[in-house]
């Protein structure tokens, strides 16, 4: 062997191992994240963290009660919001729409899922908060149905459309009409794959803090109602980190890996176990 | 058997010739006229947000006009609003991402889609998506910790002990500025190139790899010099697409970037950008013309991203119509 070609070969061998490398430390990354917020946020984990209200300014314990309860509403009532209008939205696009009606959809449908989520939050703001004067969980909530609304809406289409012809041919030659093939045959026959798309949705507006900050606001008190600011998680981890008091800091840590581990499970509940073996498509 | 010419409710032979009014009967054209409206609803909401936008900075469009995007001054005591530190903050830390994020984003493709076998590229894809799936707040809170601390007593000293002469590695080190924010960036959009990148990758037809290994190319070589070269576009969408999320990026960024409105040459200086000065900034605004200058900031980063977005999804779809018309021929 010539030295041109046994230099050849060290070279690709080096240049592969560096790939390896590569994907070695992007995929640390992750184990790193978790293993750091269990290591900080664990010891911070007790009863009182889920059932109290956060302490007055100055002392210290309190738990983060109401801002667990404060997501769960936000996420809920965008779920409310989100999920119809993208799940119809995709029905509309993969069974009735002509092809430039579904062309504008689709257009409108990428590029509201590129808008930044703070610009987001800006327009909640503008049409929710401004107009009633004050910070809400519906204004929130909007904002991150907002988010929420452009996966859904392609993945439905993308799962309705893999449905095989022959199922629909099936039910319409027994005579049903289009819209009940649609709700007895096509839908149900798609729905693992669209129930995952909407909860990894879910899982990320989970996360989303920037279209809360002058939408849902934050409140140290439970929130009286819909109307009313509301604390959030992950809103309380960022007023936490930033805050000077080494006890808010653990605290948010708690509330780091809370958040995350929730996100995480829901994660891997929709990817390995109800979309095993299907192509998911990205949020 | 003669057969005569009976019409039966919705069982036409063909599905089209049925009149209209036998698919109201049937419900056909109700769910099709709500199907359409909830998706209208996604037009709508769109342009709704482009116009409230648009509405919302009214203020300072008039007062300040195109000097608003120039103008380097940000004072708010004095009703003065220039954009030009955010939008300097914003493409800084997002280039600086970009720049520490390609070579491990592109690798770390590579590594998936030509070596790893198929179950294990499946495995670190499985987990690169849930790295994916972790909230900017926590990126944000590990950069205040961890990172902030680590650039305050090693990083930044080592810089400017090794590379100080360069204007870029000068001045006092704080722990946050444009370089620290540049660095979580970069491990936030890690995982957005690998993805895209991997299917990128994982479409360039087999003859190209095999026709160049039987030409006698290393197995790098056929990778780097063929394979990479073929889905460049669609690599450099990913890239784009990387990019257009660095430039939203909020959280991490706010945390980590010192928020404070100047322009230095300094990477190790504090600075501000778009989706940062937002969120700080937006509840305290007092008076119509801040409230509405920070909207205005908001518009500029929505067209910034817009315009990013469309040129990688263009070609992204480019390199993958390519790859499948090659496949078939």
């Amino acid at each position: 062997m010539s030295t041109r070609v046994r230099w050849r070969k060290v070279v690709s061998h080096l240049m592969l191992a560096m790939t390896g490398v590569c994907a070695l430390i992007s995929v640390s990354v992750l184990f790193f994240i978790l293993g750091y917020l269990a290591f900080h946020g664990g010891s911070a984990i007790h009863w009182e963290f889920f059932t109290k209200l956060p302490a007055p300014v100055g002392e210290t314990g309190g738990g983060m009660a109401n801002a667990i309860v404060g997501s769960a509403k936000l996420l809920a009532l965008a779920s409310l919001i989100g999920v119809p209008i993208g799940f119809f939205g995709g029905v509309y696009l993969a069974e009735f729409s002509g092809s430039r009606t579904a062309f504008v959809v689709r257009y409108s449908a990428d590029l509201l899922n590129g808008v930044p989520s703070i610009v987001i939050g800006i327009f909640a703001y503008t049409i929710l908060v401004l107009p009633f004067r004050h910070y809400s969980t519906l204004a929130g909530s909007f904002a991150l149905a907002l988010l929420m609304i452009p996966t859904t809406l392609r993945s439905t289409e993308d799962f309705l459309r893999s449905v095989p012809r022959s199922l629909r041919e099936g039910a319409m030659a027994l005579g049903a009409s289009r819209w009940k093939t649609i709700i007895s045959v096509v839908a149900p026959a798609a729905y693992r794959g669209i129930l995952t798309a909407i909860l990894l949705a879910l899982a990320r507006v989970a996360g989303e803090t920037a279209p809360l900050l002058f939408t849902a606001l934050g409140n140290r008190f439970w929130s009286p109602g819909w109307n009313q600011p509301t604390a959030s998680l992950p809103v309380m981890i960022y007023q936490y980190a930033l805050a000077p008091y080494e006890d808010w800091h653990e605290q948010a840590w708690a509330a780091g890996l809370v958040l995350l581990g929730l996100i995480l499970v829901v994660n891997v509940i929709a990817r390995g176990v109800l979309a095993r073996g299907m192509a998911v498509p990205r949020s | 058997m003669a057969v005569t010419a009976t019409t039966v409710h919705g069982a036409s032979p063909k599905a089209g010739s049925r009149t209209f009014l036998a698919k109201l009967r049937d419900g056909d054209e109700v769910a099709r006229l709500i199907t359409f409206l909830f998706a209208m609803f996604v037009v709508l909401i769109v342009v709704f947000l482009v116009f409230e936008l648009w509405r919302q900075s009214a203020l300072p469009r008039h007062k300040f006009g195109l000097a608003f995007l120039v103008s380097s001054v940000w004072d708010p005591v004095f009703d003065r609003f220039g954009a030009l530190p955010f939008i300097y903050g914003t493409l800084v830390t997002s280039a600086l991402a970009l720049f520490l994020a390609v070579p491990l984003g592109i690798g770390s493709a590579i590594f998936l889609a030509e070596l790893a076998p198929p179950r294990v590229s499946d495995m670190l894809q499985f987990l690169i998506e849930l790295l994916a799936a972790v909230p900017s707040v926590i990126y944000g809170m590990l950069g205040i910790f961890i990172l902030v601390p680590l650039m305050r007593q090693y990083i930044a000293p080592a810089l400017k002990a090794t590379l100080g002469f360069l204007p870029l590695f000068q001045g006092p080190a704080y722990g946050v500025g444009l370089l620290t924010a540049g660095i979580v960036l970069a491990t936030m959009i890690v995982p957005y190139i690998i993805s895209v990148s991997r299917e990128i990758l994982l479409s360039v037809p087999r003859d190209q790899r095999e026709a160049a290994l039987a030409l006698g190319a290393t197995r790098w070589e056929s990778t780097w010099k063929v394979v990479v070269p073929y889905a460049r576009a669609g690599i450099l969408g990913s890239v784009f697409l990387a990019l257009a999320r660095a430039l939203g990026e909020t959280m991490a960024v706010t945390m980590v970037i010192g928020s404070t409105p100047v322009i230095s040459s300094s990477l190790l200086s504090p600075g501000d950008s778009i989706a940062s000065v937002i969120a700080s900034q937006f509840t305290e605004a007092t008076g119509d013309l801040y409230l509405q200058s920070l909207v205005e900031l908001g518009l500029v980063l929505f067209l910034l991203t817009f315009i990013l977005n469309g040129f990688a999804r263009l070609l992204i779809v480019l390199t993958s119509q390519r790859g499948s018309g090659l496949e078939n021929a």
